[in-house]
């Protein structure tokens, strides 16, 4: 035993003596675990549920959720409800891994200072969202939450909402190149009721919430983007097709 | 005295090539921030022109001024010097807007602005976190790791003028992502926030910092490669793949500063929280560990207390620690069995950890009145203390049962901090106490007695801050799932965040206790520095004696 030991680390001095042995032999060690546990998730067909409903981000919804992470909104809120009693009974039901499967990257988000949002669309009217981000504490006089007051006054910016969605299409998400030809006119029709919204519900179908959201129908602001975007997060999965408790579901 | 092979200093032509190199980088960033039409990406641009123009400048005035030497008989110390004082400057400007950020969440009417859009939360905590792990943490591995290297390898920083670049590269890497931050340019992966342009130029600072270090390793006079290198090395390699991969993403266009990362959902939580985890693992504990490798044992005068067991604790903790990710994951959408493993490493990796701990509080072994006698030492052993609490507190709470409860709440806030500051923070300083009086040709530092404050205002204020999170986590976490008696839950989500107004005031507390002590040292160590040397400056820099810590054969 004492002989063995000692052979081994006489042998390790050989490492010590030449330093790209020493990098080989870390580079071999540090790749293991994350081969194994990563690797898998790209070939096993259980990592993801099928569903019914999922559809990429509408251009606005798209911009409002770069408006979302702009703001670092996942650091306080998370979107990844638990199969725990209390979180289902509190925020909805339990987040599935196809919820996200568009999302480059997650929003799982890792802290919850405020409430988790993966299900917060359809919770609140547009006028709560409105008030509740220009100052949080009008609506909540208890909330910590920074005032979000300037995204009302600023117009939102998508000159580049085609060339997103072509990075997206590029990346994986299924958009077609009528979707991202007609890109800034689908974002206008959803915060414009007045304008005809017939390419974009045949584009992204007819459950879609198209209204002004900012309750200031001069202008697309920043403020329409992210409560479009706030008012879908987990409405578009079918529960009522979904069977939790079907084999293939099960993970 | 030992002397190194004397060569002559070459770098006066190769600040031509650097010279060239920047001038021409400097062209296409005035291109580039002229042909596009998106804001942040011309802010990113504005930021390069400033900073290439800057060293094209002070590059011209080295060749004609000829200060740029490299004389190979001496150790490259100026740029350790400057490390220092980078250190020291991002350590106050990431701690202050910590307290900044922790008065926000307790008196949220005083310190928001509803105009300022940059001064919130969501745009500070990126700035706050990524200034005190990169910026503070970051300039400290350099710069250690280049006074560690030289000395255990008995050579002069290999690359001529590239240690330089990475000092410099570095900071503007630095300033890239935290002015990013302040106008909104992020990907939102934590820890990995910056966007496509400032990961690609990190990347480039980090190849030359690989260079510099396995070049000197290869010059080196000693035939062993001393344990602390093995660490810097496996933070400096793991940090690059670990980069590169969660980074990996598609900009909108070359000149649009926004990017999507190629991985999504599922996966991407996976990769971020394989990269987030080892950031901890390789950044801001294989590093460190490094350099309480070297300074325990120089500062203690002692060896190291066992070769084996850092051999056998070396390995394990680089095999083990990759595995441990998915417990950032429990009850997600992850599937269960990678989960499972990844909780499983995490218990087992509490091991290796405290061999690490043992390996360094037992080379005190014969020396303990030192925890007595001298402040410094003192506080690199509590960081070992810390160290061993908080690697015992993560297996913990990476247990599935534990971390139901204790998921998404300030428990994990306070885990993190009793590592960062209390572990993390307290070797950097004491490795800094440690080095400022032999890079400045000190007898001593100005004052213990300062040391001694520093120690006990700090080590308070970490106490303060970490049972105050222990507290509120734990709270809201029964708080969420507590039910009444008929069945219904028992408190609406915004009545957890009204019952932590207490403690986040005593988390607030603990941090401005922390940053207190901090400023203590930064005067403590100018008085240093203003001292009068204690040896003539021609031996300035000539071969320190080789650390007593050089394993058996």
């Amino acid at each position: 035993m004492a002989a063995t030991s000692s052979t081994f680390f006489a042998r390790h001095g050989k490492l010590e003596r030449h330093s790209l042995l020493l990098l080989i032999a870390i580079i071999v060690v540090v790749s293991i675990g994350g081969l194994v546990e990563i690797a898998p998730l790209f070939y096993l067909q259980s990592t993801i549920e099928k569903v019914d409903g999922m559809r990429p981000y509408t251009p606005l919804e798209l911009e409002g959720r770069d408006i979302y992470i702009r703001e670092g909104c996942y650091l306080c809120h998370s979107q990844m409800i638990r199969p725990l009693k209390d979180e289902v009974e509190r925020y909805g039901h339990y987040s599935l891994a196809a919820e996200s499967m568009y999302d480059h990257p997650f929003q799982w988000g890792s802290k919850r200072t405020g409430p988790d949002l993966a299900r917060v669309g359809g919770k609140y009217s547009d006028a709560w969202h409105r008030d509740h981000l220009i100052d949080p504490r009008s609506v909540v006089p208890e909330s910590v939450m920074p005032p979000y007051a300037f995204l009302a006054k600023k117009d939102l910016d998508y000159r580049d909402v085609a060339d997103k969605m072509r990075a997206m299409q590029r990346l994986g998400v299924p958009y077609t190149d009528a979707e991202i030809a007609s890109a800034q006119d689908d974002l206008l029709a959803q915060a414009d009721p007045t304008v005809s919204g017939r390419a974009l519900k045949s584009h992204y179908g007819s459950k879609l919430n198209v209204r002004d959201f900012d309750g200031d129908p001069t202008r697309v602001s920043e403020l329409d983007a992210l409560i479009a975007y706030l008012q879908m997060t987990g409405t578009l999965v079918d529960f009522s097709t979904y069977k939790a408790d079907a084999p293939a579901n099960k993970r | 005295m030992v002397t190194l092979p004397v060569k002559r200093g070459e770098t006066s032509g190769e600040a031509v090539y650097f010279l060239i190199a920047t001038a021409l980088l400097d062209l296409v960033a005035i291109l580039a921030t002229a042909a596009s039409h998106d804001p942040l990406f011309q802010f990113q641009g504005y930021i390069f022109i400033a900073a290439f123009t800057l060293g094209a400048f002070a590059l011209t005035g080295g060749i004609f001024g000829g200060t740029l030497k490299s004389p190979q008989d001496k150790y490259s110390d100026g740029v350790i010097r400057a490390g220092v004082i980078a250190t020291m400057f991002w350590g106050v400007a990431g701690m202050l807007v910590g307290c900044i950020i922790a008065a926000q969440l307790s008196f949220p009417r005083i310190f928001y602005f509803s105009d300022f859009g940059f001064l919130n939360f969501g745009r500070l905590r990126p700035l706050h976190t990524s200034a005190v792990i990169f910026a503070f943490g970051g300039n400290a591995l350099i710069a250690t790791s280049f006074w560690v290297v030289q000395r255990t390898c008995r050579a002069r920083l290999f690359g001529g003028m590239l240690p330089w670049f990475v000092f410099w590269g570095y900071q503007l890497f630095i300033c890239l992502a935290g002015l990013g931050y302040l106008v909104g340019i992020t990907q939102s992966q934590e820890y990995a926030e910056p966007e496509w342009l400032t990961d690609l130029w990190l990347t480039i600072v980090w190849v030359a910092y690989l260079l510099v270090f396995l070049g000197t390793i290869w010059k080196r006079t000693e035939p062993h490669i001393y344990v602390a290198n093995w660490f810097y090395l496996a933070f400096i390699v793991t940090i690059a793949i670990l980069h590169l991969t969660n980074n990996a993403a598609l900009p909108v266009s070359f000149l649009n500063h926004r990017s999507y990362s190629v991985w999504s959902g599922v996966q991407s939580a996976l990769v971020q929280w394989w990269y987030g985890h080892n950031a901890v693992g390789f950044f801001l504990t294989a590093g460190f560990l490094a350099m309480m490798y070297y300074f325990i044992p120089k500062r203690a005068e002692r060896p190291i207390y066992s070769y084996r067991l850092s051999i056998v604790h070396f390995w394990a903790l680089i095999f083990i620690y990759i595995w441990a990710g998915p417990h950032h994951l429990h009850y997600t959408a992850l599937p269960q069995w990678t989960q499972t493993l990844g909780m499983t490493f995490s218990v087992m990796l509490w091991m290796p950890s405290w061999g690490g701990m043992i390996n360094g509080l037992m080379t005190l072994s014969g020396a303990w009145d030192k925890l007595r006698t001298d402040p410094v030492i003192r506080m690199l052993i509590v960081s070992l203390a810390f160290y061993g609490m908080s690697t015992f507190e993560g297996p913990v709470m990476s247990i599935r049962a534990v971390n139901a409860l204790s998921h998404y709440t300030d428990w994990t806030i306070g885990h993190v901090h009793s590592g960062a500051l209390g572990w993390v923070g307290f070797v950097t300083f004491g490795c800094i106490y440690c080095m400022v009086p032999w890079l400045w040709k000190k007898k001593s530092l100005y004052s213990n007695t300062l040391v001694e404050w520093h120690f006990w205002i700090a080590t308070t204020g970490i106490l303060l801050y970490i049972t105050a999170m222990w507290v509120s986590g734990i709270m809201e976490g029964l708080m969420w799932r507590e039910y009444t008696p008929q069945g219904f839950l028992a408190y609406s989500f915004v009545e957890t965040v009204a019952a932590k107004h207490v403690e986040n005031v005593v988390r607030l507390i603990g941090g401005v206790m922390y940053l207190t002590g901090f400023l203590i040292m930064i005067y403590n160590l100018v008085r240093t520095v203003g001292m009068p040397s204690s040896e003539p400056a021609e031996l300035k820099a000539n071969l320190a004696p080789a650390p007593l810590a050089i394993p058996a054969e």
